[in-house]
């Protein structure tokens, strides 16, 4: 067996590649179909995709005054809306290896600093065009223009210099940067006609399917896209996302049959849910997590040993227990777990404890005044439930901290990176530089915990463009025990993502990185 | 030439209306401005940069005074204008227009179910004042009020959809659908609204009614020997109608106006969930245009009431 064909199964293995497409190119190389079926794995080869069907999602998270512009995807809906029109150039598989997409192939300079993406040719977009490297490009300007409202901006701060060179796209960064290609497979920067430059709300691209009709916050029809450039993706005939922001409807409306998938199962039902017939639960660890975040550069939270008594005396075995109901894992007070690549097992955990609680309150020297945590039911689930807990483990280590209740309504921009201690939450990010710079360095915008600490802006400024993963992981690990020690935000638990499906789907594969299967359910499963 | 006193009372109450709805307009406008938060962050939400959200303000000129934005915005209205949604720049009226549509024909059909009902309830309950089925019809529609919508809603989602998939959970409408499809559609949301609002029109059908039973031509009526439902239906009902349109038309207002729970728990498409959505983004110009369409159906229907008050009452109808 030739390389190549290593790692083609390879890929295979990693579900990086179907059936269809690994027996196509198994051909390129000489192979019969006959001889490509024997070698593909046993798992694969029983699940053959059948195609047809229009299969339904019910979704949390849309609002009427949502548009198509997938640079303002912000929430569960409309990011999954994107993924059914659009293609980016890479994608991230669910173990974290990078799968070529609109581009061919990739590779960067020894510096990390120089990224040629070579684009696919003969791509369609939905409205007949072929795509062209210079539609990638324009892509990337928009996202990156300063006066854009691009939800991708902050990933795309790092690029000095976009240029097009015959079937190549040439990105030049301002430093190295060895995660570059997992920064374009976010969501965000699905590739549009000329860039979305003129109309970024087409909700035109060269995904598997195409948009028929949309009612913003309500409902978005896609047919199968028949030019679609992969026959791997898209195996049903159409898609109908419905918006059904009320959980219990969401979770009716599976058990009625009237839609296949939802997300966002809550955890208090998921138990329920999984005994109901023809549901499956899919509950997958990821990198979601939930945060009490403390400003550093503020009293009384100015003070290590305060931080520290706060940090030992949140109980987290409890809270995955009551708060996510099981659906989770304790967090260590850094915003990374296991679900991460260049993750470090050995760190130790912080454990709760109510004597080290006490001895780093009374280390501190604290008036003893009420020590105020913001919280609203909308910062996460179980959030006012979860300070209530809070406060009751804190007052038994003698710390008079007070839960103050605040509506959802205006929470995000009044009470969340204003008050000086709040509850929060993350959505995590495809790798530990992203993770880590964009809230932790001392100049990242969204700095909700003032954390600003020279050591650490090192280590992870000097990770970035680090090839050797042995020395990368160790800097990380560093860098992750100076936030835990010295950092102002309390992790709690890390959320599983609870989503649930019909039985008649098949072909599903857990991805950790965001709910439904990344949001390639429709393009991944089939009807049984 | 003097103005018939039913005309002259019918034009003081619109006029009275119409300033109503102005100074509804003025009070709406003042409380989008104390609304905490501000538009550009509700939109770009909790990811957005300084840099973005200051382009975005100066994008929405939202750096205007309060004042000039006020007057711009009623002077379009008077022209029909509604102006363009700040969150995603799409004009407001067209969207409103369909949104509005959906909330008439949910109303509407909850309605024509409720009201006929209520009152045959009612008319039933003094036919039969305190024995069983009065009993039985207060109990019930009392039973029925009291019970949190959304709580009416799961229930009936958890036994007509869930367990005997007789109707839909999701009452989603759309462009395109069949008239009869979106009944279908809507069956369960009409079946928890028509309970929420079954009671109040039934209690106050059955109060009404007895007042006038205890009046001299009643009695007279029961002398001559009428069958004791039809004294009830030709001789108290008609003399019971002021107080019942009243309460008819407040349940009126309250099926266009406050459903936005119902809405929610069957995904329905209506004017109370674009409303929230609006809030929750400030997007002022939709707000304020929904305010007023709301208070315009408040207004309008409270006048009807008035008037067909006004009308049912006979030494207003012939003056001497």
């Amino acid at each position: 067996m030739n390389d190549d064909l290593a790692k083609l199964l390879a890929f295979v293995d990693k579900g990086g590649l179907g059936r269809r497409a690994f027996l196509g190119r198994t051909a390129a190389f000489g192979l019969t179909a006959a001889l490509g079926t024997t070698l593909l794995p046993q798992g694969l080869k029983a699940q053959e995709a059948k195609k047809g069907g229009v299969v339904k999602l019910g979704l949390q998270g849309g609002e009427s005054t949502d548009t198509l512009d997938p640079g303002l995807a912000n929430a569960p809906a409309k990011n999954n809306v994107v993924r059914q029109w659009g293609d980016t150039i890479v994608e991230v598989a669910p173990d974290k290896a990078l799968v070529p997409r609109l581009a061919e192939s990739f590779e960067g300079s020894a510096d990390s600093v120089t990224w040629t993406f070579r684009i696919r040719k003969g791509v369609k977009f939905h409205d007949g065009s072929e795509m062209t490297p210079e539609d990638v490009a324009a892509t990337y300007r928009r996202h990156s223009d300063e006066n854009s409202k691009s939800g991708a901006f902050g990933i795309m701060e790092g690029i000095k210099e976009i240029t097009v060179d015959g079937d190549n796209v040439v990105i030049t960064l301002k430093s190295g940067n060895s995660d570059l290609p997992y920064l374009l497979a976010d969501y965000h920067l699905q590739i549009q006609p000329k860039g979305g430059m003129d109309n970024p709300d087409a909700g035109i691209g060269t995904g598997p399917y195409k948009l028929v009709s949309f009612e913003p916050g309500l409902r978005y029809v896609f047919e199968r896209f028949a030019d679609h450039w992969d026959p791997a993706r898209g195996h049903y005939d159409g898609v109908e996302v419905l918006v059904i922001n009320d959980t219990t409807a969401r979770t009716a409306a599976l058990q009625s049959g009237q839609v296949h998938a939802i997300n966002r199962v809550d955890p208090k039902v998921a138990k329920l849910l999984s005994r109901a017939p023809g549901v499956q639960v899919k509950s997958i660890p990821g990198p979601g997590h939930y945060v009490f975040i403390m400003q550093v550069d503020k009293p009384p939270f100015d003070n290590k040993e305060l931080r520290l008594a706060l940090k030992y005396a949140i109980n987290r075995q409890e809270m995955v227990d009551k708060i996510l109901d099981g659906f989770g894992t304790v967090g260590n007070d850094f915003p990374i777990n296991a679900s991460y690549p260049l993750f470090d097992e050995s760190l130790p955990q912080r454990e709760f404890s109510l004597e080290k609680a006490a001895e780093h309150y009374k280390a501190s020297g604290h008036d003893g005044s009420p020590i105020e945590l913001y919280v609203a039911e909308g910062a996460f689930p179980g959030a006012v439930d979860a300070a209530a807990l809070f406060q009751a483990s804190a007052q038994q280590a003698g710390i008079p901290l007070e839960v103050m209740r605040v509506p959802d309504d205006g929470y995000w921009a009044d009470v969340w990176n204003v008050k000086p201690f709040c509850a929060s939450y993350w959505s995590g990010r495809p790798v530990q530089d992203q993770m880590y710079s964009v809230p932790y360095l001392s100049n990242a915008e969204w700095n909700d915990t003032r954390f600003r600490n020279q050591e650490f802006d090192d280590l992870i400024i000097a990770a970035r463009a680090e090839l050797d993963e042995a020395k990368r992981k160790e800097m990380y690990s560093q860098a992750a025990m100076i936030l835990r020690e010295e950092g102002g935000v309390i992790v709690p638990m890390f959320n599983d993502s609870v989503d649930a499906i019909s039985e008649g789907i098949a072909g599903w594969i857990d991805d950790p990185q965001m709910e439904l299967m990344n949001g390639f359910l429709t393009q991944k499963t089939w009807f049984a | 030439m003097t103005l018939h006193p039913v005309a002259r009372l019918a034009a003081q109450r619109i006029a009275l209306g119409l300033l109503l709805l102005f100074a509804a307009s003025v009070l709406i406008f003042l409380g989008t401005q104390i609304l905490p938060g501000d538009v550009a962050q509700a939109i770009l939400g909790r990811s957005a940069t300084q840099q973005s959200l200051a382009t975005l303000r100066e994008q929405l000129g939202l750096n205007e005074p309060a004042l000039t934005r006020y007057f711009s915005w009623l002077a379009g209205v008077l022209h029909g204008d509604l102006g363009i949604a700040l969150s995603n720049g799409q004009p407001i009226a067209p969207a409103l227009a369909k949104r509005l549509g959906n909330t008439l024909f949910l109303a509407g059909a909850a309605a024509v179910i409720a009201v006929p009902l209520a009152i045959l309830l009612g008319l039933i309950s003094v036919r039969y004042l305190n024995r069983w089925p009065d009993r039985l019809i207060s109990a019930v529609t009392l039973a029925t009020i009291s019970v949190p919508e959304f709580l009416l809603g799961y229930i009936v989602i958890f036994f007509l959809a869930v367990q005997y998939q007789f109707l839909p959970s999701l009452s989603t409408v759309y462009d395109g659908m069949s008239f009869g499809a979106r009944l279908h559609a809507i069956g369960l949301p009409v079946i928890v609204l028509v309970l929420a609002v079954l009671g109040h029109m039934m209690r106050m059908t059955r109060a009404a009614i007895l007042n006038v039973m205890q009046s001299a031509y009643v009695e007279t009526a029961e002398l001559k020997g009428l069958r004791p439902f039809a004294i009830i239906a030709k001789h108290a009902l008609p003399n019971a109608v002021a107080p019942v349109v009243n309460v008819v038309m407040l349940n009126l207002a309250y099926l266009v106006v406050g459903v936005v729970v119902v809405e929610v728990v069957f995904v329905y498409p209506g004017m109370g969930q674009y409303l929230v959505d609006h809030v929750a983004k400030r997007d002022v110009p939709v707000v304020q245009a929904c305010g007023l369409v709301f208070a315009a159906v408040y207004i309008g229907l409270n006048l009807v009431a008035d008037i067909v008050s006004i009308l049912a009452n006979p030494r207003l109808r012939h003056p001497r």
